[in-house]
């Protein structure tokens, strides 16, 4: 009887399970068929899980292949519209934020692990309570400095409040490094390695692992930045796909926003995400044993 | 341990310090004293401030506006942490006991990949009143159209779930990665003392998952309230004001109206309030020290 009732049980929770992955993935599938849909039958062809006619022509005109008059005649708005370089905007943006941003807060978490030096604790302590800090209080005073540093419109006013530091990293870091062995590291200065070397040599080598996972998920929370973007990189040249996808939702021409552009626009800011989902997925999905970062 | 050591490692730790500590002196510590500073002045970004007393905050307890956004928030963090969480809490019990593979893991963390203004797009476009899906589903069962993100009440249970969808199977991750961390010893001996799935979570997984449970949420809850994105997308504020969380309202009143003075002082009285939480996050962030690494 019991064994009956346990696997009753497991069949329902397998159910549970299938409707969550279909509730999961279905808007994505929805966005796909929404990209792949002709302009002009959205309001006739709204049913079926695949549409009447697919077509490119929406991707065409979002990655700015088209004429404006194709443009137009495809249900777009004929506003100059470039995914491409948004796209390549947000990669650079990711790329530089990731790459420095790690590299520096494993420098200062070494430090604090490993260095002995006077008041550290303290600075430790200072730089963490920058975590205190929620992000709107710094976005008002923060967009003031790089106005008038004249950096509005640049890459460098984008990444600056986040190349240099994070203090979860340099907080998560540390604690990486605390935990690395020390014999190892005495072994390296006997054979006369200085700080740097031992950095260089011994603790990057050694903690591939834990900067990766910080590299990626900061990767990740770039690629999704909206406010500071929208804020410091509103021009053509360097706008983000974030950014550039809530400006094609107001250039919309009717009152109805053109559907078919938007989805396929936003498939096109979702695939880099599911190519890094790609690569490195199994240390994504790993990697969230150790953040509680959100 | 050598002087010499002694005396290589205090000057390199200059070196090691210097883009964290320009990082934190340039982008934190300064911005935080300057944004103090402009909530007591009249800074309208093309003005040179000048002090004006607790004048901002006197306006602000009168402001009805603000106290409006201040509800919103919270009747939208209720919302979002409730739904969030119990479903998190169930998505990975289930995983836990009955399967997490490598294919599901990544399914549930696509939502949290995707940019938030992506997921404000696609769950506008679902929830579309004439040509949304969702409504098509209704409409199918001979129901009537349902404005989701334009009827007044529903507009911020709607986007409370959009968020939901986005963040649950990442909670649901972090979770399950806490329940990893109990002894499987302590579930075979349940299952041989014939206790049954409910009881063992009742008895076995809740209590000892609580840290990290307690980690999570207050992490979601500082989380939530700072949303902005998804209804910049999706409502911007409407249907009357009904979605006008506080972090849109300072934006607002930042960066469409000017008042800086005003939305600094705006964003002091949010930042009192997260800190709180954040005191409290910082507490169990140290707690779970060794979890950590």
């Amino acid at each position: 009887m019991r064994k009956k009732n346990f696997s009753l049980g497991r069949l329902l929770a397998w159910v549970v399970v299938a409707v969550i992955v279909v509730v999961t993935v279905f808007p994505f599938w929805w966005m796909v068929r929404t990209a792949l849909t002709p302009a002009a039958d959205l309001y006739t062809d709204n049913a079926g899980l695949l549409p009447h006619d697919p077509t490119l022509i929406n991707f065409a005109r979002v990655l700015g292949l088209t004429s404006e008059a194709e443009a137009r005649a495809a249900g777009g708005s004929g506003a100059h519209i470039n995914f491409a370089r948004y796209l390549l905007n947000s990669v650079i943006y990711c790329g530089l934020i990731a790459s420095f941003q790690t590299l520096f807060c494993a420098m200062a978490g070494y430090a604090f692990a490993r260095l002995r030096f006077p008041g550290r604790d303290l600075v430790f302590a200072v730089v963490i309570s920058a975590l205190m800090v929620p992000p709107i209080f710094t976005l008002l005073p923060n967009f003031v400095l790089v106005k008038d540093l004249g950096l509005i419109n640049t890459m460098a006013g984008m990444v600056a409040p986040s190349i240099l530091m994070t203090p979860f990293a340099v907080f998560f870091l540390r604690q990486f490094f605390l935990s690395l062995p020390r014999d190892v590291e005495e072994a390296a200065v006997l054979d006369g390695n200085g700080p740097w070397g031992i950095f260089w040599r011994i603790a990057l080598p050694m903690s591939r692992g834990p900067l990766l996972t910080i590299a990626i998920t900061t990767t990740v929370w770039a690629w999704k930045d909206f406010l500071w973007p929208l804020l410091v990189g509103r021009g053509e040249d360097n706008r983000l796909v974030t950014v550039a996808l809530g400006v094609f939702l107001q250039q919309s021409p009717n009152t109805q926003p053109d559907w078919t552009g938007l989805m396929a626009a936003s498939t096109l800011s979702v695939l880099p995400v599911l190519v890094l989902l790609g690569f490195v997925g199994k240390r994504l999905v790993q990697s969230l044993n150790f953040t509680g970062n959100k | 341990m050598s002087s010499t050591k002694r005396r290589d490692d205090r000057r390199a730790a200059w070196w090691f310090l210097l883009p964290v500590s320009a990082g934190f002196v340039i982008f934190y510590g300064y911005p935080a004293a300057r944004g103090a500073w402009y909530s007591v002045t009249d800074y309208t970004m093309l003005n040179t401030p000048s002090f004006v007393g607790a004048d901002n905050y006197a306006k602000l307890v009168q402001d009805d506006q603000f106290w409006h956004s201040l509800q919103v928030t919270a009747w939208y963090v209720i919302l979002n942490i409730a739904s969030q969480t119990l479903l998190a809490l169930g998505i990975a019990a289930l995983m836990h006991r009955l399967t997490g593979s490598v294919l599901l893991r990544a399914t549930l963390l696509l939502p949290w990949l995707v940019p938030n203004v992506t997921v404000g797009l696609l769950w506008m476009w679902l929830l579309d009143t004439n040509l949304g899906f969702v409504n098509h589903l209704i409409t199918s069962l001979g129901l009537a159209p349902v404005g989701f993100l334009t009827d007044a009440t529903l507009a911020m249970p709607s986007v409370a779930a959009i968020n939901t969808w986005a963040y649950t199977g990442y909670t649901a991750l972090l979770l399950y990665a806490g329940m990893l961390q109990i002894p499987q010893h302590l579930y075979e001996s349940a299952a041989i003392d014939g206790a049954g799935e409910w009881r063992m979570f009742q008895r076995i997984t809740l209590p000892l998952l609580r840290p990290v449970l307690a980690l999570v949420l207050v992490v979601s809850l500082i989380g939530s309230f700072q949303i902005f994105d998804t209804i910049a997308v999706t409502t911007q504020g409407d249907p009357a004001s009904a979605t006008r969380v506080i972090y849109l309202y300072i934006y607002e009143q930042a960066f469409k109206y000017f008042h800086l003075g005003y939305a600094a002082a705006a964003a002091v009285c949010l930042a009192l309030i997260l800190g709180v939480f954040t005191a409290i996050q910082m507490r169990l962030l140290r707690a779970s020290r060794s979890d950590l690494a």
